[in-house]
């Protein structure tokens, strides 16, 4: 390649054109060509790369969307499978040596519960009792599932080895239900709802925001003002008041669908700033006005030319938006108006934390709360890495 | 300003009406419930009052005219008393928290993001990146939530409430001031978290991007004294989002405040809208819903207001 062929290829992928060369970097080229003819996304990679922490919370995002989607072969137990003889159960440690007379071996076991009278309030408490042991093993065979709906088997994960024994890694709540279990499973509702609100919320503000962001004038103001409007209303009494004008006869998978379009009704003003925003400061860039020259429609150059150039930001601002909608529906769930039970998500497992005084005999009912915190913060500071990565040119 | 609010009022009118059944049905099964019957006449004249039977924005427009000429927003059929009998101490309270919580934010985020900025990597900035993004992260029931387990577990007794029993019902007096001054750390913590690590963050970005300005070392070649010269310039300038953000915080805030209140039982809206959503009383709950946002509104514009006064950029164009 001679110098003047570089210079021309590092000049075209200044401006973010879809049109960029593929990066074929030789080993003969300094690091600064490297970067000279890397691809827009290339160089978004490399940029996202360095920030260590969103790369840590990428893997973990993977891993619980992962969980959300193998929810019943992970899951020792069904979400809804109760005894009534381990009710508030505390949680049992998982171990890996077992001790024995001639020293410790490796064995895989959780220990047996024995039950504690409280002599004062004569209360049936149950303890770990470190003197039994329950043998447990991976892949084991337990109840009966239909993986997604579509086959059924009965492996699971982890289970103790003799089915129908106790085993509470994160405890049982009040029923006598696996708390890991249901957790696991709140993953798949709790996650998609983020998912598919965002999408809705997405749909909206691409429309709305590119109307507004391309034609400007009159209907930009009307837009614009609308979304001043939904933004200067308090969320939580609005959601309240539409969620509990869901009458309770509905059945699940509608309730699901209603609150996502609740939740999506103000999470989408967000967006369409976002994309009015790039839309804005798009229209007068040089390869926008060479593709009108050119004689491309409307429709051709906002999706050839323009969407691309702003669809690093568009990434960015869903991963934001997700962990708002997962904590929307939480709230909601918690007050029991959005999703109920049997339908399982963190919001309506935490209702179970309601009562001060369950929780004060069970704290590990805690743990999906636990499960919203670490995802939560995993997609903000991916989210945030993102961004940072979504303008590479800086 | 006057379009927003009769939009609020719009949207809440469409709330009260958004469940099945109306006022009046669910009126007299509830006083049928409880063994009294109805007598024609009264029920006429909740008819006439309502405008029930009619259409909507007749409706809507007794509602908003009751409203505007004699403050009546209605009746609460669960409480059997007029709605604006319940709703301003509640209204109040609800804005005294966010308030408090408004300057609590402030006063913490002040300090600190002004630190992070001119500390930028170092640990303590990295320490507080690192709060403000737990605070964002931890949904604020949930706060709420463990605050109270760790107030029974460790100190024996519930943190719920603005009060203790002895003032509930005592009128107001320097001590119960006191007292709600008591209680009233609980949800301001609880509720500031996640707008202080906004507020910190911000404000570290804007002072970043004035402290390598021309002007400041300008100002430092001069001679200034270093704390002298950052409050005076950058700070000033870097002040302008604290204000503008009140804009979203309040929302947020008073958003916060609802769940909050439900969570540790505060004597706020939270609660009574929540329970009047439940038990589908509608004129109570839409009055709610109204007043929340159009106070919140008002708090917008008064922030605009405090900008104007703050930014002279701002006042002269």
């Amino acid at each position: 390649m001679s110098d003047d062929a570089k210079r021309f290829s590092g000049l075209s992928v200044k401006r973010p054109s879809p049109g960029a060369p593929p990066a074929t970097p030789e080993p003969s080229l300094e690091p600064e060509s490297r970067v000279q003819v890397a691809s827009q996304w290339q160089l978004m990679w490399w940029k996202f790369r360095k920030h260590k922490l969103a790369l840590v919370s990428l893997i973990i995002v993977i891993l619980v969307y992962l969980i959300g989607l193998f929810a019943e072969f992970l899951a020792p137990q069904l979400p809804g499978s109760y005894s009534a003889r381990h009710t508030y159960a505390p949680p049992q440690p998982l171990r890996f040596v077992e001790r024995t007379d001639n020293g410790w071996r490796p064995a895989l076991f959780v220990n047996g519960y024995k039950v504690e009278v409280d002599p004062v309030a004569l209360r049936r408490t149950f303890v770990v009792d470190p003197e039994s042991k329950i043998p447990v093993r991976f892949f084991v065979k337990g109840e009966t599932y239909k993986m997604w709906n579509l086959f059924e088997t009965d492996r699971h994960l982890i289970g103790p080895v003799k089915s129908g024994e106790p085993m509470f890694l994160l405890g049982a709540d009040r029923l006598g239900r696996d708390v890991l279990s249901r957790t696991i499973y709140g993953t798949r509702i709790s996650m998609s709802i983020g998912l598919v609100g965002v999408a809705l919320s997405l749909i909206l503000g691409i429309i709305l925001g590119g109307i507004s962001g391309y034609y400007g004038g009159a209907i930009d103001n009307l837009i614009q003002r609308i979304i001043e409007f939904l933004r200067s209303i308090p969320t939580i009494p609005l959601w309240m008041g539409l969620a509990a004008a869901i009458p309770l006869t509905w059945p699940p998978l509608r309730v699901y669908f209603m609150i996502t379009v609740i939740l999506s009704l103000i999470g989408w003003t967000d967006l369409a700033r976002v994309v009015r925003g790039r839309f804005f400061s798009l229209k007068t860039e040089d390869f926008v006005t060479a593709a009108r020259l050119d004689g491309a429609s409307e429709i051709g150059i906002i999706l050839r030319h323009m969407v691309p150039s702003f669809m690093s930001h568009i990434i960015a601002s869903i991963t934001l938006a997700i962990p708002a909608m997962i904590l929307s529906e939480t709230a909601l769930s918690f007050l029991g108006i959005g999703l109920r039970p049997p339908v399982v998500s963190w919001g309506v497992l935490l209702q179970e934390a309601q009562n001060i005084r369950s929780v004060a005999t069970a704290p590990w009912l805690f743990w999906p709360g636990a499960a919203v915190v670490i995802t939560v913060l995993a997609l903000n500071f991916l989210g945030d890495g993102l961004r940072d990565a979504a303008d590479p040119y800086e | 300003m006057i379009p927003t609010i009769i939009a609020i009022s719009i949207v809440s009118f469409v709330i009260i009406q958004l469940p099945p059944g109306d006022y009046l049905t669910s009126l007299v099964s509830g006083m049928a419930a409880q063994g009294e019957t109805v007598d024609r006449a009264s029920l006429k004249a909740l008819e006439e009052r309502y405008g029930l039977g009619q259409p909507l924005y007749i409706q809507y427009w007794l509602w908003v005219k009751g409203i505007i000429t004699k403050g009546d927003f209605g009746d609460s059929f669960e409480w059997n008393l007029p709605v604006n009998k319940l709703i301003w101490d509640r209204l109040g309270l609800t804005f005294l928290l966010s308030l408090s919580t408004l300057i609590f934010i402030w006063i913490v985020s002040f300090p600190i993001g002004i630190y992070s900025a001119i500390r930028k990597y170092s640990v303590g900035d990295y320490i507080a990146t690192f709060i403000g993004f737990i605070g964002l992260a931890i949904p604020n029931f949930l706060m709420a939530l463990v605050l109270m387990y760790i107030g029974f577990k460790y100190f024996g007794h519930s943190v719920g409430g603005l009060f203790s029993p002895e003032y509930i019902d005592a009128p107001w007096s320097l001590a119960k001031v006191g007292d709600l001054m008591n209680h009233l750390w609980i949800p301001m913590v609880v509720l500031g978290t996640a707008g202080t690590a906004g507020l910190i963050r911000i404000m570290r970005a804007n002072l970043l991007d004035e402290l390598y300005r021309p002007y400041v070392v300008t100002a430092r070649a001069k001679g200034m004294a270093e704390w002298r010269l950052l409050l005076k310039y950058p700070v000033r300038v870097a002040l302008n989002p604290f204000i503008s953000t009140v804009g979203w915080v309040l929302p947020t805030l008073v958003s916060g405040a609802t769940i909050t209140a439900i969570v540790l039982s505060l004597p706020t809206t939270g609660p009574l809208l929540f329970k009047a959503l439940l038990s589908q009383d509608m004129y109570l709950a839409g009055s709610f819903i109204m007043m929340l946002s159009i106070l919140t509104v008002i708090g917008t514009l008064i922030s605009d207001i405090l900008l104007a006064w703050l930014d002279p950029r701002i006042r002269l164009k």
